[in-house]
């Protein structure tokens, strides 16, 4: 099988420029004849929504939470990246562009990145003509700041909410096209499957969850913005509900999942506190801006700090480890994410971790404070502050935040071309369910910009391509195809019910969590990943048969519905595993142990691994079949990472 | 509908109409108390008996009193719309409400504290206001005129002292009423600003003692000295 | 920590429901407040009762997901959302009353789940300004003054979890309403639909059968978000001011 990723040809400035023109055309009384589903309402799915139907598609919108305004993108914390260079302080297209692909390890596409920088100043424009109250300076204009991995400041940010934010204006858009009667709404429904009729996608099986009722819906195109799988690991600063369950059944339709290994973990998340922890909570990486990063210099000390023999303010500053300010002086504490996370990661395993797990380093604001004074810090991280207080009961003004790393993100997603189509035709992957844009780390305050960038600038254009492409018109949902998959699904649900097992759902969630952090986490060997691939054979099996889903269909059950994404996250974790043992290199958030400098930083094999692994399902219980895309790199020169 | 009838039918005209009517009847407070102060003058109610002659005859103050009348009617027509369209939208109460918590008791109370101080209303006109328009009233004679003597009248009540205590219990109602009542009827007209809402709170606050504790004094007043 | 929890159980929407008892022991100070449920469901499950059913998602007091009416006070007795709610807030031994949102706007679907769809209808009856994706002017056009630009952001915090809805003793929206209104109305970018959107918001709050405003300050006492109800006012003001203006007839 050979991936067409449709690169269009030309200059790289010049590609999206000429595939625009390029494209085809819906002509725009043809439009309201073509159906579009959208799965998931973040940024993605409401941004693409609301565009679509503002061109005339007829739209139905999907979501498992109770309101599209929940979608998890409302998490975001810390900003969102554009090239605007409104503080004239040397930003361009081309450095946003080159920012990404470097910070993203040299594993994403060329033309994929420079269309995202290419477009994310018009999302701000966007954004401000909804009503988004971004930051602003007293002059009156855009306040920005800078981020990890970048040394301009081209963050744009509302508080310590802009996911929050940027996501009500895409919800107010798609809004306005419900009382249009553009967008069906769909609230508290989760897909099911993916209905393909002669290898094209032709539409979805969803289930109600108040009801239970499981229904077909039919369009010309399915988009999935389904968001990341980070719960794969139980702990993360994903949502309860954040789910792989719609990429997964795409994938076992036939798309194929690209890099599923490319896990991002993020450097400042509240520490772990005990097993009956649901979830870990994020702090904006905003925070390293003034927070500085430091263990105690000795284990002697770490472990009088643990039994709380000494509190952090009576180390000295001598007897103080400022690790990232010492190992990356150029970039300090504002290193990439994957970076800072995994020198968190080694000084814990020294034994210089400071809470009572051990799991936690310093992240102090004291210098900060002296400098700017309490107001400042408080205007720019009070939320941030207030967060962590309620949360750990510890006031971050007097003490140094503790801060451990925690799954956050995950740059692997369900393959797609340049137009944002899987590899089956009307098939579209949008957001962080799509593995285009970051390689394998992503910078802060990118992800805001990619959801938004697919939505509203990349999809309205390449859908056309494909549905000009094919016949409009009604299409009903009698297809026997329809019938099929509503039957599968519903012999699954019984399935799952019929089990009548003795465990319960968390308990393998929880299992399949640490075998996965453990081996498939922060760093990964191959001994370790074949361990864990070993593991979740045996998990799985246990799973199907000794699993304890209560209550019935025909309600809403949320037993049920964890029930789904359990499984499905124990089969993608099993091929995070085959993709992380098949990357024999180091990269981003990938970091195989065997391959790493003398300084102990990632080590790249470019010349056996530039390409997307790409992963095709064969059937039950097959090993997945790698298909390469391989990544050509035409503008920038690919070098060792560098942030010293 | 038209756009007037539309918009007092919405919660938000209901509660302009509140407001409105509310503040008339606050106005209406501070006028009526100026004029019953006079009652304590030591002349053996002459300046009274004078005010309120000049009152029942003065054809603009028969208009506003007429106007009074109608605001007050508004005031417990809509209330009672509001009360009753507040009730229907939370159909099943809670088992446990703190609701001390966050709110005022006032504030909560609105319709029980407005439906004891229309109770005392009622008793108040039929005590007075029908008895001097319509019963049969003692005269006085102050250079040469005949007056209604409404001094007697109110004097002789006053000297009940459970009449007495029912005013007074009838003004401490009133004054929870107005503590929340004043400054909401601000709020509901809009009127909030971060400069001025201070203020208004305290004015309200003030009102809500001054004036129900001065009007109370009247009869307090009256029954010591008619001992 | 040991508790008891009275939990208001229902199974479906035109089931009548009632409070059952539950004790629950080994609950850990660190616990959030949902995470105490989790363990109370995991024990459930494993007897095979059906675990209670509550809303909730992201768990860090922002996709507005999570409800729950505890010991009489909406998000329970922190101003904060249940998720962020931890046990150091309560004591050992403690009874603790757990119940859905009251509204008739709100009707209940399961246990303590309950339908507050009628937000998004709002919103959708104006709670936007209306312009399509492309073709804005630079973002940088027109600048916004930032304490204007700090309002408008105070007011659409706004995490639309309906904690004003149960705390107000009429079941009221307006702070709800409100701070949608007043987030557009300040903004230049919202001047164009003003008069309309606050007559359209308004009408659609009122048919969804929310109550009326007594002023009682409950909600922005119970708010996660600090909602002012400086925001009532002002959107009192918005709506007066298009019902006379406005070409609305």
């Amino acid at each position: 099988m050979i991936l067409d990723s449709k690169i269009p040809e030309g200059p790289l400035a010049e590609k999206w420029t000429k595939h625009k023109f390029n494209v085809k055309l819906v002509n725009p009384a043809n439009k309201r004849k073509y159906d579009v589903i959208v799965v998931g309402t973040g940024l993605a799915g409401a941004s693409a929504a609301a565009s679509l139907a503002e061109l005339g598609y007829n739209v139905k919108a999907f979501c498992f939470q109770d309101s599209p305004r929940r979608a998890h993108s409302i998490a975001a914390q810390g900003g969102i990246n554009a090239a605007k260079n409104y503080q004239n302080d040397g930003d361009s297209v081309y450095r946003l562009f080159y920012d990404t692909i470097k910070g993203g390890d040299y594993r994403a596409r060329e033309s994929n990145v420079y269309r995202l920088a290419e477009v994310s100043v018009k999302i701000i424009d966007q954004c401000v003509a909804q009503g988004v109250p971004f930051a602003r300076e007293y002059g009156g204009l855009l306040a920005n700041r800078s981020f990890g991995g970048a040394q301009v400041s081209r963050t744009f940010y509302a508080r310590g909410q802009t996911g929050q934010q940027l996501l009500l204006g895409a919800y107010s858009a798609l809004s306005r096209q419900v009382a249009n009667g553009k967008v069906k709404l769909y609230p508290r429904t989760e897909m099911m499957d993916v209905v393909t009729i002669d290898g094209k996608a032709k539409g979805i099986i969803t289930r109600n969850l108040i009801t239970g009722a499981i229904e077909s819906h039919a369009a010309h195109a399915v988009l999935l913005c389904t968001g990341g799988y980070g719960n794969v690991f139980f702990l993360s600063t994903n949502a309860m509900g954040s789910n792989v369950t719609a990429a997964w059944r795409a994938h076992k339709k036939g798309a194929l999942m690209a890099n599923p290994c490319f896990t991002q973990i993020h450097p400042t998340c509240i520490p772990v506190s005990g097993d009956h922890q649901s979830k870990l909570t994020l702090m904006s990486e905003s925070l390293r801006n003034d927070g500085r990063v430091w263990v105690p210099a000795t284990v002697a000390t770490a472990e009088k700090l643990r039994k709380g023999q000494i509190k952090a303010n009576d180390i000295k500053e001598e007897d103080r480890d400022y690790f990232l300010e010492r190992k990356y002086p150029s970039f300090g504490n504002l290193v990439p994410r994957d970076v800072a996370s995994r020198n968190a990661k080694y000084v814990c395993d020294e034994g210089r971790g400071v809470n009572e797990t051990g799991e936690a380093v310093f992240l102090d604001f004291r210098d900060a404070i002296k400098r700017d004074g309490k107001d400042i810090i408080s205007a720019k991280y009070g939320n941030l502050f207030d967060m962590y207080q309620q949360i750990t009961g510890e006031n971050p003004y007097e003490m140094p935040m503790m801060i451990y790393p925690a799954v956050h993100y995950t740059m692997g997603g369900l393959w797609v071309d340049y137009n944002l189509m899987t590899n089956v035709p009307g098939l579209y992957a949008l957001g962080e369910a799509n593995f285009s844009d970051h390689g394998a780390n992503r910078l802060g305050a990118s992800a805001l910009m990619q959801g938004l960038a697919d939505g509203y600038f990349v999809i309205p254009y390449t859908i056309g391509d494909y549905l000009a492409q094919n016949p409009a018109g009604k299409i009903g949902t009698d297809h026997p195809e329809f019938q099929k998959a509503e039957k599968e699904v519903k012999e699954r649900i019984q399935k799952l019910l019929g089990i009548k097992g003795e465990k319960t759902i968390d308990h393998f969630h929880k299992r399949l969590g640490k075998i996965m952090w453990d081996y498939c986490g922060m760093a990964r060997t191959e001994e370790g990943l074949k361990k864990a691939k070993a593991m979740i054979k045996e998990l799985k099996s246990e799973f199907w048969s000794s699993v304890n889903v209560l209550g019935d269909n025909e309600e809403l059950n949320q037993s049920l519905e964890k029930a789904h994404r359990v499984a499905d996250f124990i089969e993608l974790g099993e091929l995070m595993v085959d993709d992380a043992l098949n990357r024999n290199e180091s990269c981003g958030g990938h970091f195989r142990e065997e391959y790493q400098t003398p300084e102990g930083e990632a080590l790249r094999d470019d010349e056996n691994f530039a390409y997307v692994a790409a992963w095709k399902y064969l059937g039950e219980g097959q090993e997945e079949e790698l298909v390469k895309e391989p990544l050509i790199f035409e503008n920038v020169k690919l070098t060792q990472r560098s942030y010293k | 509908m038209s756009w007037v009838s539309k918009t007092l039918s919405s919660t938000l005209g209901k509660k302009l109409l509140m407001a409105l009517t509310g503040l008339f009847l606050i106005l209406f407070l501070v006028i009526h108390l100026i004029g019953n102060l006079q009652l304590l003058f030591p002349d053996n109610g002459e300046s009274f008996n004078l005010y309120a002659d000049s009152m029942a005859n003065n054809p603009l103050i028969r208009i506003v009193s007429i106007g009074n009348f109608a605001f007050i009617l508004l005031h417990v027509l809509y209330s009672i719309m509001l009360s009753r369209h507040n009730n229907i939208s939370r159909p099943i109460d809670y088992a446990v409400n703190k609701a001390s918590t966050n709110s005022s008791w006032s504030s909560r109370n609105m319709g029980i504290l407005g439906t004891i101080i229309l109770i005392f209303l009622l008793v108040h006109l039929k005590g007075f206001y029908y008895e001097i328009k319509f019963g049969e009233m003692p005269t006085v004679d102050y250079a040469g005129v005949t007056y209604k003597n409404v001094f007697a009248i109110v004097a002789a009540a006053y000297s009940n002292v459970l009449y007495v205590a029912f005013y007074v219990v009838a003004m401490g109602f009133l004054g929870f009423h107005l503590s929340h009542g004043f400054a909401s009827a601000f709020q509901t007209l809009g009127l909030n600003h971060v400069k001025y809402s201070p203020l208004i709170q305290k004015v309200g606050f003030g009102f809500s003692i001054i004036v129900p504790a001065l009007f109370a004094l009247i009869p307090i007043v009256m029954y010591i000295q008619s001992l | 920590m040991n508790l008891t929890l009275k939990i208001w159980r229902q199974k479906n929407n035109s089931d009548k429901g009632g409070f059952k008892d539950y004790k629950l022991g080994g609950v850990s100070k660190d616990m959030s407040f949902l995470e105490m449920l989790d363990v109370l469901n995991e024990e459930l499950a494993a007897k095979g009762e059906d675990p209670v059913h509550f809303d909730h998602d992201c768990r860090e007091g922002i996709c507005g997901m999570c409800s729950l009416y505890i010991n009489g006070k909406p998000h329970g007795p922190q101003q904060t959302t249940t998720c962020q709610l931890h046990m150091r807030s309560f004591n050992d031994g403690e009874t603790i009353t757990i119940e859905p949102w009251r509204a008739k706007a709100f009707p209940v679907l399961k246990d303590l789940v309950t339908d507050r769809s009628a937000f998004d209808r709002i919103i959708q009856a104006g709670g936007y300004v209306s312009v399509n994706t492309g073709g804005v002017p630079d973002a940088n056009e027109i600048p916004i003054p930032k304490t204007i630009a700090d309002m408008a952001m105070d007011a659409a915090q706004c995490i639309g979890c309906g904690a004003c809805v149960a705390a107000c003793k009429n079941a009221s929206a307006m702070l709800f309403t409100s701070a949608k209104v007043s987030q557009l109305a300040l903004l230049p970018q919202g001047q164009v639909e003003r008069k309309t959107r606050a007559e359209k918001m308004v009408a659609q709050m009122d048919a969804e059968g929310f109550g009326a405003c007594t002023n009682t300050g409950a909600c922005e006492a119970e708010c996660p978000k600090g909602i002012s109800i400086t925001n009532i006012a002002r959107m009192n003001r918005e709506y007066f001011s298009a019902v006379v203006s406005s070409q609305n007839v």
